[in-house]
């Protein structure tokens, strides 16, 4: 399959005043074309700040990063940041055209896509409402919709569900992974969840502790197009859990400290 | 978008909050009542003098009097020095913070600045405006201006600053640039913070035009109050506080329904 995203030999150093910190040493990858791509990694081990290199946020100390074969990425990818954060003073439909403000697109075409998208996806009825007026999961779909009307080739995902409760992030995990399978757009979905990068995931790379590299990859062998929560019950399942689990806990032992135990639950009853 | 049926208890709660109201309402008038019949009761007694307390019923007197003569020239001319000053300390405050807030140099730069004109008892600056812009009105608005313009700019800018992180990485994600981050998000999610100082602002204001008036005037309520106390006409004293007091009063309200409106049209 084509190759989508691709990393290569990508190395981040902050600077501050305390002194220099190297979050990503020679981090390397490739996401193909419409695959689910999950990262999990130690806590501080430089999760976000390989998303915010992927979104063109921070420029890469040195390596190169090249969306669809072109470098440079800004634009080509859309970002969902943790929370949904959307502005409280704009309607959803506000919220959900601030990209297309930004980029002074505003085009019949484009509001027609966006309007779509929000019929699609069951919130156009909340158009005009405020964000304090929907669920957790609606929020979190409306920011999924304001990243998707910008047309993203990629979507990156920083934790976008770590402030849900337990059962609404099983349901809006299962709900943002179907959108975007149904638009057939690439991710790269960055998690502490083992079972979440599982459930959704093609592809799910364990990261080193600070500063981080690709330690291995595992391909999700579990069967496709099932829903997510039905993966979860899946027996390939508990297996790949427990292999990824080792992997991670291997640095754990390392640096000392804990990452709290996500075991593996069975979501249907 | 709520259902408008009500369940009795939730009535009972409603009738509850009701007479809650009714009750601060009453003693509040009450103790305005009391208060004005207490100081006629003892002026009418003697036991205190009225040529120096004056009473409700010589302050009222002033007050017909003052209305048929020329007393609304003056409650125009300090009202005019009031609100001029308040929107330009505003206007002015508004626009160097966001210069501030687009330089974090100019910020750095700039910050002993501000504290210690913050700090400065803007009132000592008086003869220093009556020599530069003359003893008019324009001094007095200047007073009223350089009173809360410092206040304005440090409590507006640090509520641009005070924008949640993850908020401006947003922008940054979607590609805004300065000014669309600053309209866009900055100006809106500091709205409380701007709209709580121009309600501190308004006292603000009023001080800066009655000092500017002590000062320098030839109309205006703060004049009548200076010439009323040099005439020792108490009454007049009185009365154009009380008036100043209704204004002040007022002029809280109006701050108050704009606010209510830009943040109901702003969906807050
Ligand atoms: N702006 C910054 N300036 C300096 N150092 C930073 C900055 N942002 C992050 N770091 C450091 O870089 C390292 C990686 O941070 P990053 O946020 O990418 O980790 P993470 O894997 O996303 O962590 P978490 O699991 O807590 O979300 C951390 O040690 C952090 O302290
Ligand atoms: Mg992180």
């Amino acid at each position: 399959m084509k190759s989508m995203l691709s990393l290569s030999d990508v190395s981040y150093v902050y600077h501050t005043k305390r002194g220099e910190t190297h979050a990503l040493d020679h981090v390397s990858f490739d996401v193909a074309e419409g695959e689910f791509y999950g990262i999990v990694g130690p806590s501080g081990s430089g999760k976000t700040t390989l998303l915010s290199v992927l979104a063109g946020v921070l420029k890469p100390t040195s390596g190169k990063v090249s969306v669809d074969g072109k470098e440079g990425t800004l634009g080509a990818v859309g970002y969902m940041l943790q929370r949904d954060q959307l502005l409280e003073w704009r309607t959803i439909r506000k919220n959900v055209l601030l990209g297309l403000e930004i980029n002074r697109s505003l085009t019949p075409d484009n509001l027609a896509y966006a309007d779509n998208l929000l019929k699609k996806y069951g919130l156009h009825e909340f158009s005009s409402s405020y964000p304090h007026e929907l669920s957790g999961g609606m929020r979190q779909r409306a920011a999924l919709i304001r990243t998707l009307v910008l047309r993203p080739k990629v979507v990156l995902l920083d934790e976008p569900f770590s402030a849900l409760d337990f059962q609404t992030r099983l349901s809006v995990g299962d709900d943002v992974h179907r959108i975007i399978k149904a638009e057939g757009l690439t991710a790269v979905l960055v998690t502490h969840d083992i079972s979440e990068a599982i459930a959704l995931c093609d592809k799910v790379a364990v990261l080193t502790p600070r500063p981080a590299t690709v330690k291995s990859v595992f391909d999700i062998d579990i069967a496709e197009n099932h829903d997510t929560l039905a993966r979860r019950d899946d027996p390939e399942f508990a297996k790949i859990f427990k292999r990824i689990w080792k992997e991670l806990e291997v640095h754990e032992e390392e640096i000392g400290e804990s990452l709290s135990p996500q075991i593996p639950t069975q979501s249907t009853s | 978008m709520k259902k408008k049926s009500v369940s009795p208890s939730h009535l009972k709660y409603l009738r509850n909050q009701r007479r809650n109201k009714g009750v601060v309402v009453t003693c509040q008038l009450l103790l305005v009542v009391l208060f004005l019949g207490l100081w006629q009761l003892l002026a009418d007694k003697g036991v205190i003098d009225s040529f120096i307390t004056s009473s409700p019923a010589k302050v009222w007197t002033t007050f017909a009097q003052l209305a048929k003569g020329d007393l609304w020239r003056h409650v125009g001319v300090t009202l005019m020095e009031t609100v001029v000053g308040f929107l330009l300390s505003f206007v002015i405050g508004t626009v160097v913070a966001i210069l501030l807030w687009f330089s974090q140099t100019v910020r750095r730069v700039l910050e002993p600045y501000l504290i210690v004109l913050n700090a400065l008892p803007k009132i000592a600056l008086g003869p220093l405006i009556i020599v530069w812009i003359g003893a008019g009105k324009e001094a007095i608005i200047t007073m009223a201006v350089l009173i809360s313009v410092i206040i304005t700019i440090i409590n507006t800018l640090t509520g641009f600053i005070s924008v949640p992180e993850d908020k401006l990485l947003l922008m940054k994600t979607l590609g805004a640039n300065k000014w669309q981050t600053l309209w866009k998000l900055v100006f809106p999610s500091s709205m409380p913070t701007i709209t709580a100082c121009l309600k501190i602002n308004v006292g603000m204001s009023w001080v800066g035009s009655i000092m500017g008036e002590y000062l320098v005037s030839k109309a205006g309520l703060g004049y009548l109050i200076v010439y009323g106390g040099q005439v020792f006409n108490l009454s007049l004293v009185m009365c154009s506080t009380v008036i100043l007091c209704a204004l002040a009063g007022l002029m809280y309200l109006a701050v108050a329904i704009v606010e209510r409106v830009v943040t109901k049209a702003m969906g807050l």
